[in-house]
């Protein structure tokens, strides 16, 4: 076929006018773009709302972030599908119904689901299908990762985009977290995580870990991720020597609204790599109102950078322990900090939410008998 | 063994095959594992089984149906896709089974709360190891109040979760939240499995919490029988599972308003192996295989028309030299 020749008379003739709408409806929404935002509020923001997000809320922040051009949002109990409990607390509002507001309210981004083998199951996961989420984001403890086989081949199954997620990354070495990260891919995962639950990599962690994971996954077409957090306050500076290092996922939320001192905040990510001309597809000025505007109205707490999580930063434990560990503290009276400070020494993991109690009782025991030598008692 | 009376076969020679297979030989008086079946010529388990002096085979269930004298019960310590297929096969051969896997042909049974409407079956199920932690307690507390939700959450040590628990972990959470219903007598149940990697080992931790009424989450009379119950639970479950106790007393919470007006209590346990076969912190493994036998004990002694005493651990003396160098050996090396 030759060279096309087009003629003054081939040129549409615009008859009405345009509007603002028609614009959006045909200009593609995520531009090329050099890695993919998922924004995670409405799943790792549900600990720091103990798990009471309505309709309302959900549906306002889908709408906000969609508009903005992020590509993928979660939206689950924070602790994963199933998450519902006496140990982590008990949802306000049936995450399935969440997940269905939420795939109803997006135009372009798909709706994301957070699973945890264990806790979660299969049951879950096809009825977070049946309700519209499209991708599965199946989780493990870093060094456990041959517990979510069955998950991720269900996934695929259903058709679902797959990521596994290595959870407190921290606590393993990089080689390990690649012997891992390859169990996800050969059981269906298309993108790997490096996950840094306690937000305790520092810098070089964080890339070396995205570099050993990339290394081995990577020649299979498998992407790779990372999931910060800020108790030390270096989601974002993680989240770009990950994206230097090959990372093409990066998860925020909106206000950080997430566990411990909360996330890589979704709008600062946005920002920081368009300083850095990296595009995102996300617009800022679009995601900095829907973190202004939408959620910040309905936090109760903002996450905060204080003893507590700065804690859990330094001793390597799980971001979502410290409101759990807040409330033994206060029924206890022992130190928040002081429960954190044990759970990082025994090495809990995600999920051991129970261990907290266990915790402050042992320590409100150690402080009756430390009361009673001071008292004089031998 | 001299006194024994029934035989049995242990077929699926892995860690749980071999730890039941030192606990019927220490253990049971009635018992006399004869049986060892796999399917891999070259396991340990079956070297191992043999130089205790049991007869093996790899060949399966099809060696063991072939033999001249058929045991009187087997354990089935395989998968829950090897047990439904066997479970025929030992129904018609008049063999009672005993199904460590989560299978459920038969009945789930918890020795200290249902094993005696269960003594006539011919295959039952041993549930999980984290259901024969769990149950009892939550049998303890719905036997006082009525208990309309409850929820277990097990941490067991990364070393002790063999790859079979791995591949189908969805498994150990739907049967063990069935039996938290149908035998521990909760409206409904919710069960967690969390791996925990930590070296060295932890052991095996079990959290029951049971929503309650309102009345019972306030300090009283009725919070005292509950507390006695669960109490007595642990003392009965100690009499086959020695390292099986309390971490805690049991918490109590008042009613509130997220949790449907009910109240909620609170049971820490902390099970520690009993180092028959297993180390110490695989508690799992040693709770179901510890029900497992005996379950098998009481039911051939019902059988047979005899009593049956379990050998508490006081009476066990010494290890037999091999015995001996086998658990060393393992347990330095982890599961």
């Amino acid at each position: 076929m030759g060279d096309m020749i087009i003629r003054p008379e081939d040129a549409p003739l615009v008859t009405t006018e345009v509007t603002e709408t028609d614009v959006r409806a045909y200009t593609p929404v995520a531009g090329p773009a050099d890695l993919r935002i998922t924004d995670s509020t409405l799943r790792d923001g549900s600990h720091a709302m103990s798990h009471q997000f309505t309709e309302e809320q959900v549906r306002g922040v889908v709408a906000a972030l969609d508009r903005a051009g992020v590509q993928v949002i979660e939206v689950s109990h924070g602790d994963g599908l199933g998450g519902s409990s006496f140990n982590y607390g008990f949802s306000k509002v049936d995450e399935f119904d969440l997940i269905a507001a939420a795939v109803d309210e997006a135009e372009q981004a798909k709706i994301a689901i957070l699973m945890l083998p264990g806790l979660g199951t299969l049951g879950h996961l096809r009825r977070a299908h049946g309700v519209g989420a499209s991708v599965a984001r199946i989780a493990t403890h870093c060094t456990e990762a041959d517990v979510s086989v069955q998950h991720f081949a269900e996934a695929r199954a259903l058709g679902m985009e797959t990521v596994g997620f290595l959870m407190l990354s921290h606590s393993t070495t990089p080689p390990f977290l690649a012997q891992q990260a390859r169990i996800m891919a050969d059981a269906g995962a298309q993108c790997v995580y490096v996950v840094d639950s306690a937000g305790a990599l520092v810098l070089s962690d964080a890339q070396e870990r995205i570099q050993a994971v990339l290394d081995e996954v990577g020649r299979d077409d498998v992407q790779v991720g990372f999931h910060g957090h800020q108790n030390l306050s270096l989601g974002v500076a993680n989240s770009v020597l990950a994206f230097q290092a090959g990372a093409r996922q990066i998860d925020g939320a909106l206000c950080a609204l997430g566990a411990g001192a909360g996330n890589s905040p979704t709008e600062v990510l946005a920002a920081t790599f368009e300083r850095m001309g990296i595009r995102t597809g996300v617009d800022l000025g679009d995601v900095l109102s829907a973190a202004e505007e939408v959620v910040r109205p309905f936090i109760p707490r903002l996450p905060w950078m204080d003893r507590a999580s700065i804690t859990q930063g330094y001793a390597g434990v799980y971001s979502s322990f410290l409101l759990h560990a807040e409330r033994a503290a206060e029924r206890y009276g022992v130190p928040a900090h002081a429960i954190l400070q044990k759970v990082g020494e025994y090495g809990y993991v995600g999920g051991q939410e129970d261990m907290i109690i266990d915790i402050a009782l042992q320590l409100s025991q150690e402080q009756e008998l430390g009361d009673l030598a001071a008292a004089g008692v031998r | 063994m001299t006194n024994a009376k029934a035989t049995a076969a242990i077929v699926g020679p892995g860690n749980i095959g071999t730890d039941l297979m030192f606990k019927l030989m220490r253990r049971s008086e009635i018992i006399e594992p004869r049986y060892m079946v796999g399917v891999d010529p070259a396991s340990d388990g079956l070297a191992r089984a043999k130089r205790c002096g049991l007869e093996t085979s790899a060949e399966g269930v099809d060696w063991l149906l072939a033999r001249g004298e058929l045991p009187d019960i087997v354990f089935e310590c395989t998968s829950a896709k090897a047990h439904a297929a066997n479970a025929p096969r030992y129904a018609e051969a008049g063999i009672l089974a005993v199904d460590l896997t989560p299978a459920a042909v038969g009945p789930y049974l918890c020795p200290p709360v249902n094993l005696s409407f269960n003594l006539d079956a011919s295959n039952v199920n041993m549930i999980t190891c984290g259901g024969q932690a769990t149950v009892p307690i939550v049998h303890a507390v719905s036997s006082v109040v009525p208990v309309p939700y409850a929820e277990i959450v097990a941490s067991v040590s990364s070393r002790s979760a063999g790859p079979g628990t791995r591949a189908n972990i969805d498994e150990f959470t739907e049967t063990t939240a069935s039996a938290v219903e149908a035998v521990g007598g909760a409206t409904v149940g919710k069960a967690i499995i969390i791996l925990n990697p930590v070296e060295p080992p932890l052991m095996m931790r079990n959290s029951v919490f049971c929503a309650i009424p309102a009345e019972a989450g306030e300090a009283g009379p009725l919070q005292d029988q509950i507390l006695e119950s669960v109490h007595a639970m642990v003392r009965t479950v100690q009499e086959y599972v020695p390292g099986y106790h309390l971490r805690a007393e049991p918490q109590f919470d008042p009613a509130r308003g997220t949790w449907r007006d009910q109240a909620r209590i609170f049971v820490p346990i902390e099970v520690k192996g009993r180092g028959d076969y297993l180390p110490d912190y695989a508690g799992n493994l040693d709770i179901i295989t510890a029900a497992a036998a005996r379950v098998g004990d009481l039911m051939t002694a019902h059988r047979l028309g005899v009593e049956t005493s379990w050998k508490s651990s006081a009476d066990l003396g010494e290890l037999e030299p091999d015995e001996a160098a086998v658990v060393a050996t393992h347990q330095k090396a982890g599961v």
